[in-house]
């Protein structure tokens, strides 16, 4: 077998963050999945504030949810063969979170090598052309063996 | 000369501030962080919990848990070394560095992590190191370690933007 169907790949990656104890906690929930690229969101809630005089997200949280999003676009790329790790994540704050909203992250795969992927992502609370934050990483990458069997 | 204060106001203070800017934050809490004091020293503790687990095969700790500790770590840090300058004066009070706005947080402007091992189910540390620290700007280092203090499983760099002291407004 050197390559799964797209459809089949998404139902693996949502039953993977299903099973996420660390998303429940945060309550990270999966909103769409392409080829390389997905999103997800995270709402508003009063035990992840970070500044207690303004009520706004701790970034941890929003590096949390990115870093997810990051992790799946990954197994979402067409010749991701294993699970993938993190090697390196840098965000870059650009303004704090709108208090009570909900915040929405987008990844993408842009290029794969043979060992490693890099990924793209930013996060928003409503306007796509205004993040919160955005995300550029490393991630771990095992493709298929394309001449195996 | 000046008589030294006696050890435990001494410590009540420090304490008592450092239980202020920790407890002030939500998220902190949240991921069962907390602070370890020795002197001017920290060392930040995360408990290991089920609910922080992001890979249930392993099990491993969820990158974006260990990123919040680290980030936390580095925040308390940079906090904490302005406001024990203020403390350490004698003349202020808790309630007076907290009036001053010592206790206020740093922003981050950005963060970078380096996931160097797999985070195990157990209990992790931190300590962060302040390389720079302007009116404006900081920059912190941090490494997180387990069982091993040798063995870090990961580390990070950011910038913080400093909060404006209210006798600074």
């Amino acid at each position: 077998m050197s390559e799964i169907p797209q459809q089949q790949r998404e139902k693996i990656a949502a039953q993977f963050i299903k099973a996420l104890p660390f998303c429940a906690a945060l309550d990270i929930k999966l909103d769409s999945m392409n080829v390389s690229s997905a999103a997800m969101s995270m709402p508003y809630d009063k035990r992840i504030i970070g500044d207690p005089e303004t009520g706004v997200v701790h970034g941890g949280a929003v590096s949390a949810l990115l870093d997810t999003c990051c992790g799946l676009a990954v197994s979402l790329h067409p010749e991701s063969g294993k699970p993938t790790a993190t090697i390196d994540l840098r965000i870059d704050y650009m303004r704090p979170a709108k208090v009570g909203e909900r915040i929405v992250a987008e990844a993408e795969v842009y290029r794969a090598t043979r060992t490693v992927a890099f990924v793209r992502a930013f996060a928003h609370d409503g306007d796509r052309e205004n993040p919160v934050a955005s995300a550029t990483g490393a991630f771990t990458f095992s493709p298929f063996a394309k001449d195996a069997a | 000369m000046k008589r030294p204060e006696p050890l435990q106001v001494v410590k009540e203070r420090r304490d008592g501030a450092l239980k202020l800017l920790v407890e002030s934050v939500p998220y902190i809490s949240f991921m069962g962080v907390s602070f370890d004091r020795r002197g001017d020293e920290l060392t930040a503790v995360m408990a290991f919990d089920p609910k922080i687990i992001g890979n249930p095969v392993l099990p491993a700790i969820h990158g974006g848990a260990t990123a919040s500790f680290l980030e936390i770590a580095a925040l308390i840090e940079l906090s904490w070394q302005r406001a024990w300058g203020a403390l350490e004066e004698g003349s202020a009070d808790v309630a007076a560095i907290q009036g001053a706005g010592y206790l206020r947080l740093p922003k981050t402007i950005d963060f970078t992590v380096d996931y160097l091992r797999s985070g195990l189910p157990r209990d992790c540390y931190a300590r962060a190191r302040v390389n720079r620290s302007g009116r404006r700007y900081a920059s912190v280092h941090v490494e997180a370690w387990q069982d091993n203090r040798s063995k870090l499983y990961a580390q990070a760099t950011g910038h913080f933007l400093m909060p404006q002291l209210i006798v600074d407004e």
